[in-house]
């Protein structure tokens, strides 16, 4: 349960630093992809893992003058695989995991016993759940929830005074979940959904989009924007320019609020793209931007404490010393109610950075950055002592 | 409009007569301003405080600085992978510097030969000889160095890496680094201070300046700001100057869009001055009564009397205004 901590310390003309040596494994359960409409952009098969090979980079770099050392394992589990063997066999060597798997397996991971003093950083699932009443001591969220992201889009709409919305969700569960968030979103920016559809592909539904979809959108009530619920990315792609009224789409598809995407480039963005793009050889998406997140807090952690127990560096994360330089033009930070990285949501379209939440005028009494998501208030986690 | 265009004429034949009789090139004082999405310097005269010249530049120009007698003028133009090299009166390219990848800030030695420049896509610092234009070292530091200073001494350079969240003290004799020290997340800007016996670092996301004792490289204070009406998140200190005695700093504060004034002997913060929309770099004119701050995000130059610690004018400029340099 200890990291590998060489003891030798050495002084240097500025700083005490120790010699640190530190293992981080990046944990991933692989799953079934479904069936989509379109075969354009297929996952990248290291999706997440790039983004956590370059945040070991960036701390090697860092830690070459402060005597440490950094190493990343990598386990993949094929669907169906043993995740529980695997997470025993990582934490066998180390306590620092980054986790690429869905909810409920982060919780299984999370309540392993060899897992107690361990710190798992989620970086793939965006469930409400796992920041509320599921979440877990040991468990950080790097990914931005669910509920960030739609309250940044709420903020968007609300702040555009389009408040008049309809939305089209798709059937997977990742969908409805989606479509939940926004709802819940809207309620708490005093909006409402006029009207909402299911888009099922069945057999009335045998025709192209462009044929399929005036007919499918002309009997929402009128609306300023179409919100799409889409989040595996099969039917939305074919909503915008084909519904009944002529109408901007957002949500998964259109205007979409995002951890991360290429088109994000202030804030020396353009650097962190350039290094991502040299090492992967396209560009970084969200879940490789929590993987990188997830790796330089640790790293951050390491650097500023000198320390590499979990202990000590889980105090650190969470309190109110730890910042982490995200290229998103404020210091990121960990709530210390959920143990989720507050940042904020940039809302794109394929082409350009549209906004970034929190938008101007979205206050808050402590930080900004907690208008969006779950809150201190009405945090219903109960694993934080909060 | 007649008026006006009769006023200039007149100026500019008076100031051509007065450069005839001296026998010398018009020498109005300037302060050049890198363009860094226009690919352009705005060249603003101080006398009018107007722009008079736009100057094409290699692409996405950032760091600037004249060479210390000012016959040439060095471009960092980053997207061309090179330090452009250009002369002043006629605005023309002489030639490109060996420069390392992406160069975006550099710092010419007091022996007006070599310019240490911070490659930030490759976690180096390149020294290059001006005079036989090679690169003469290249130094491994932390990952997106940009700040860059020398001591006035010339023996120590200074490069702070973004990510790396670092201070690195590099030996100009051997060319090796002599020390590293831990700042605040994403410094950007270093100077030497009090006569080359103090060492000042910006950390943009810490939102803090340190300033270190030179000697024994300990930390001897960290200046924090807060102004009032904007989250502390957004305070977030750049690029900075001393006045001539090198009792004031003037910090830019980048998207809080404000300069904060700062005593140098005890650090403690001043005043907050109002410019424009994310500033980042700044320079005086000669006799330091003005300063000319670079606002990102607006596009303009904000004039600030020293004085009286006012903004007394805006010059709008080419887009994404980033360094700025003096042309006495």
């Amino acid at each position: 349960m200890f990291l590998r901590l060489a003891t030798a310390l050495c002084l240097s003309a500025s700083a005490a630093v120790a010699d640190v040596s530190v293992t981080i494994h990046y944990l991933r359960q692989e799953v079934e992809q479904p069936p989509v409409l379109s075969n354009l952009d297929p996952i990248p098969g290291d999706l997440g893992l790039k983004g956590a090979e370059l945040g070991l980079a960036d701390n090697a770099t860092t830690g070459r003058f402060l005597g440490q050392t950094w190493a990343l394992e990598v386990t993949e589990v094929p669907v169906g695989g043993d995740l529980a063997a695997a997470a025993r066999a990582a934490l066998a060597t180390t306590d620092l995991i980054v986790l690429d798997a869905p909810a409920d397996a982060a919780l299984a991971l999370a309540d392993l016993p060899e897992a107690a003093g361990a710190l798992i950083f989620n970086s793939a699932a965006p469930d409400d759940r796992l920041r509320g009443a599921d979440c877990r001591a040991n468990l950080l969220h790097t990914l931005p929830s669910n509920a960030m992201r739609t309250d940044a889009l709420a903020q968007f709409l609300l702040n555009r005074r389009w408040d008049d919305l309809a939305m089209i969700t798709g059937t997977h569960p990742d969908d409805a979940a989606f479509a939940e968030a926004v709802r819940n979103s809207l309620t708490k920016f005093g909006m409402r959904l006029k009207s909402e559809k299911t888009w099922a592909f069945d057999a009335d539904m045998r025709r192209t989009a462009s044929q399929e979809v005036p007919l499918f959108t002309q009997d929402l009530k009128d609306h300023d924007v179409l919100l799409i619920a889409d989040e595996i990315h099969d039917f939305g792609r074919y909503i915008a320019y084909n519904t009944w009224t002529p109408r901007p789409v957002a949500g998964s598809e259109g205007l979409v609020p995002v951890a991360w995407a290429q088109v994000v480039e202030q804030w020396g963005a353009a650097q962190l793209q350039s290094r991502f793009t040299d090492l992967a050889a396209r560009p970084m998406r969200s879940r490789d931007y929590a993987a990188w997140a997830a790796v330089r807090a640790i790293g951050e952690a390491v650097t500023r404490t000198g320390a590499a127990d979990t202990a000590t560096l889980r105090a650190y994360l969470l309190g109110p010393d730890f910042e982490l330089a995200g290229f998103k033009g404020r210091p990121l930070s960990f709530r210390d109610w959920n143990g989720q990285l507050r940042q904020p949501i940039p809302l794109v379209t394929r082409r350009a950075v549209v906004a970034q939440a929190p938008l101007e005028g979205f206050l808050h009494q402590v930080n900004e950055l907690d208008t969006l998501g779950r809150d201190a208030p009405e945090s219903d986690c109960p694993a934080f002592g909060k | 409009m007649m008026f006006l265009l009769g006023k200039n004429t007149h100026k500019t034949l008076t100031a051509c007569l007065a450069a005839c009789l001296l026998g010398a090139p018009v020498a109005a004082e300037e302060i050049w301003v890198t363009n860094e999405k226009d690919d352009t310097i705005s060249v603003i005269d101080v006398a009018t405080l107007e722009v008079v010249r736009t100057i094409p530049t290699g692409d996405r120009p950032r760091g600037i600085t004249f060479s210390h007698d000012h016959s040439v003028v060095y471009i960092c133009a980053s997207d061309s992978d090179t330090v452009q090299v250009m002369d002043p009166d006629t605005g023309e390219v002489l030639f490109d510097l060996p420069s390392g990848e992406d160069p975006e800030q550099f710092v010419l030695h007091p022996d007006n030969r070599h310019l240490y420049i911070a490659n930030e896509d490759d976690a180096i610092t390149t020294v290059v000889d001006v005079v036989s234009r090679t690169v003469v070292a290249q130094i491994d530091v932390g990952i997106e160095p940009e700040g860059m200073a020398v001591s006035p001494d010339g023996k120590l350079a200074i490069t702070t890496s973004e990510t790396t969240n670092m201070a690195h003290w590099i030996d100009t004799e051997t060319r090796e680094l002599v020390a590293n020290t831990l700042v605040d997340s994403r410094p950007r800007h270093a100077e030497f201070a009090a006569g080359g016996t103090q060492l000042w670092v910006s950390a943009e996301i810490g939102g803090t300046v340190s300033v270190f004792d030179v000697e024994t490289k300990a930390e001897l204070a960290k200046i924090d700001f807060a102004v009032k009406g904007v989250h502390p998140d957004r305070v977030q200190p750049v690029g900075f100057e001393f006045d001539g005695e090198e009792k004031t700093a003037f910090v830019a504060l980048g998207p809080s869009n404000h300069v904060a004034v700062v005593n140098a002997e005890t650090f403690e913060v001043e005043q907050y001055i109002l410019v424009g929309r994310r500033v980042w770099h700044m320079a005086f004119n000669s006799d330091k009564s003005l300063l000319f701050t670079t606002n990102g995000i607006s596009g303009d130059v904000t004039v600030i009397d020293v004085a009286k610690r006012e903004a007394i004018k805006t010059i709008k400029v080419g887009r994404f205004p980033w360094g700025a340099a003096l042309r006495p």
